[in-house]
């Protein structure tokens, strides 16, 4: 390797790795982390509910089938009985009956499907966004949000939430928004951001219902293939130690 | 004689196996003092077999249809046994083929492997790294997400900026006026089958030549001018069979663990290697704030960048990415210095060469983030940096004050 200047590389791909993810959230507004966990069963199956109730009236999770939900804990007949409202069969996909064309009227755009929009949004965003929504008379739905301006969706959730307002405070040049709760919903705001999160990790899940078993198996093929070095290191010197 | 030497001797007379596996194996003489930096060859070859095996999987259940592509995809992520798996591979395996091929050329650069008699070898892998390129551009738009789409949408208007026929062309390419299922069928034709047949004779073309030639290696020196009298091998020489095969498995048991790590831990590596807009499924209506090309056309797409337009055409950008591609294959005819290995180079190609990997990483950073005033006129100057290391390469390689090279290969 002699000269190569291997202290300036390291640190040249350091500034790659440690570079802000590329394009993950279209807007600039601070996001709050996202407490979820995929190990927490019961959080998942609360999401999942949620989301259900509250998401597939207008967005569709049409890649996501029904009976994968048995990975969260459930049997074909809690998920027949508690979740399944638009769909016959267990091994469907989570579709809605409004129609693609009919949607655009009504919101101005088709909502996305939201079977993978984990992956493009990510969680923290997700968080911030269900939790970021504010009255504003001047929108067409009476609705706005914090970190996505001019949002096409009413706040579906705005009955245990309750009403935010957008305060806008002027220091001078600057100035500071933040959000204040107006007029309380049926939930604490506590108990407002665990339902969320709740939902965000069920997002997380539906995005990529594979990630626990692959997480799981990456560690067995690591622990492998750490084996396998060793027996290839050793076969290598011993191959190689005539040679000089 | 045992059955095996029976089977043996019946292959060899109807075959050249006895013969073939001497001459590229057992009986290939490779430097003795090969390092770190020869692993990645082999490497590549694994990689491209990971490619073509998983790319075989992945087609079964992939559909080449604007409708479809974006569903099939999740599909195989969901539904298909061990699909995910698959898929990942396969997508990571695009990003570690070109993190081996840079890492390969980089060590040709420093021990001048692409130096008489070995000129072909670097333009065939040349050759390779341009397939590589168009084989990586046409998977990309098949998961037919919005950056599939509108990455595409921009390297193919690129082709409109040629003077006269620019339009026409990027038509021709598209086969229809957008980018839509006509131009979903070809690409998808072209990534499982043309290139890949190309890549594969080409890599064959690359070890051929090699083994005509023999090995360089990090003293940059020939090991058949000093072969023994009698058995007239190499006296540097250690056969390839066993020595380079049992010490290749080390290095691919290494990198199956970073590529492992990779799979089942980062499949997208924070947006670099699946990029997160591309779980939005293409939009022709919807232009994404940022577009930003994989990372490994990013120093590419700086350059681009960085040219101005002049009268109103971006053709100069274009020229000069292009032109950023081609040079490198005249790097067996630019450089003039008289010793081939960075080890017995003066002070002032070590400095080039150092400037010039600066240059290509800070292009590679530049082309993923957004353009700026500021940025734009860094990517200026790592561009004029990137074209100098090549156009004053005679000129400085000549005058540089180069070491004695030993006879004999060193440890």
């Amino acid at each position: 390797m002699g000269f190569v200047n291997m202290n300036t590389i390291k640190k040249l791909l350091l500034l790659v790795l440690a570079a802000p993810a590329v394009a993950m959230a279209s807007s600039g507004a601070h996001l709050d982390k996202a407490p979820y966990d995929l190990n927490d069963k019961a959080s998942l199956q609360r999401g999942a509910k949620t989301f259900v109730n509250y998401c597939l009236n207008c967005h569709s999770a049409s890649y996501m089938r029904y009976n994968r939900l048995k990975d969260i804990g459930l049997t074909d007949d809690q998920i027949k009985g508690n979740l399944m409202f638009a769909a016959e069969k267990v091994g469907q996909t989570m579709d809605v009956a409004m129609s693609k064309k009919d949607a655009k009227e009504f919101f101005g755009a088709t909502p996305p499907d939201l079977t993978v929009i984990a992956r493009s949004r990510g969680a923290d965003w997700l968080y911030t966004y269900l939790r970021g929504f504010y009255r504003d008379e001047s929108r067409p739905t009476g609705w706005n949000n914090a970190v996505f301006d001019k949002v096409g969706m009413p706040h579906v959730l705005y009955a245990m939430q309750g009403e935010q307002e957008m305060h806008v405070e002027k220091h001078g040049e600057h100035e500071t928004k933040h959000l204040v709760m107006s007029k309380p919903g049926s939930m604490t705001t506590p108990e407002y951001d665990a339902t969320v999160a709740d939902l965000v990790n069920y997002l997380v899940y539906m995005g990529e219902p594979a990630q626990q078993t692959r997480m799981r198996l990456g560690v067995i093929v690591l622990l492998f293939l750490g084996v396998l070095f060793i027996v290839s290191y050793y076969l290598k010197k011993e191959f190689w130690k005539d040679i000089h | 004689m045992n059955s095996l030497t029976k089977m043996v001797g019946w292959i060899d007379e109807r075959f050249p196996l006895t013969s073939n596996w001497k001459a590229h194996l057992s009986e290939y003489y490779a430097p003795k003092n090969f390092n770190f930096w020869y692993f990645f060859g082999s490497l590549a070859m694994l990689v491209l077999v990971l490619q073509i095996v998983t790319g075989i999987f992945l087609t079964m259940n992939y559909k080449p249809d604007t409708n479809l592509a974006f569903a099939s995809v999740e599909y195989i992520m969901r539904d298909v046994p061990w699909g995910w798996l698959i898929r990942y591979m396969h997508s990571t395996g695009a990003s570690a083929f070109f993190i081996v091929v840079y890492l390969h050329m980089m060590r040709g650069l420093m021990y001048g492997s692409y130096r008489k008699p070995r000129e072909l070898i670097w333009i065939f892998g040349m050759l390779i790294y341009l397939a590589l390129m168009a084989e990586a551009f046409m998977g990309y738009l098949l998961p037919w997400g919005q950056m599939s789409f509108w990455g595409a949408q921009v390297i193919i208007n690129l082709f409109t900026a040629i003077p006269y026929i620019g339009p026409d062309l990027s038509v021709w390419i598209r086969g229809d006026y957008v980018i839509g299922d006509a131009t979903l069928n070809r690409f998808f034709a072209f990534h499982v089958i043309a290139v890949p047949l190309v890549l594969v004779g080409l890599v064959a073309a690359h070890i051929i030549a090699l083994h005509e030639v023999g090995s360089n290696n990090p003293d940059g020196i020939e090991i058949k001018k000093n072969k023994d009298p009698v058995t007239h091998i190499p006296l540097d020489g250690i056969p390839f069979h066993p020595y380079y095969s049992v010490k290749d498995i080390v290095g691919v048991v290494v990198f199956l663990m970073v590529f492992s790590a990779v799979v089942f831990f980062a499949p997208d590596l924070g947006g670099y290697f699946l990029e997160y807009n591309n779980f939005v499924p293409a939009d022709p209506f919807k232009t994404p704030e940022h577009i930003a090309p994989v990372w490994y056309f990013t120093p590419f797409y700086a350059i681009l960048r960085a040219v101005p337009p002049m009268f109103g055409s971006q053709f100069p950008g274009v020229i000069a990415m292009g032109v950023a591609v081609m040079i490198l294959f005249f790097v067996p005819w630019l450089d003039r210095g008289n010793v081939k290995s960075i080890r017995y180079r003066g002070g002032i190609y070590k400095i080039a060469l150092t400037l010039f990997v600066i240059s290509f990483v800070g292009l590679g950073i530049l082309g993923v983030l957004p353009s700026t005033p500021l940025y734009t006129i860094y990517a200026q100057i790592l561009s004029v940096i990137y074209f100098a290391f090549f156009f004053l390469m005679p000129w400085y390689t000549k005058i540089d004050k180069t070491k004695p090279v030993p006879e004999r290969v060193t440890g």
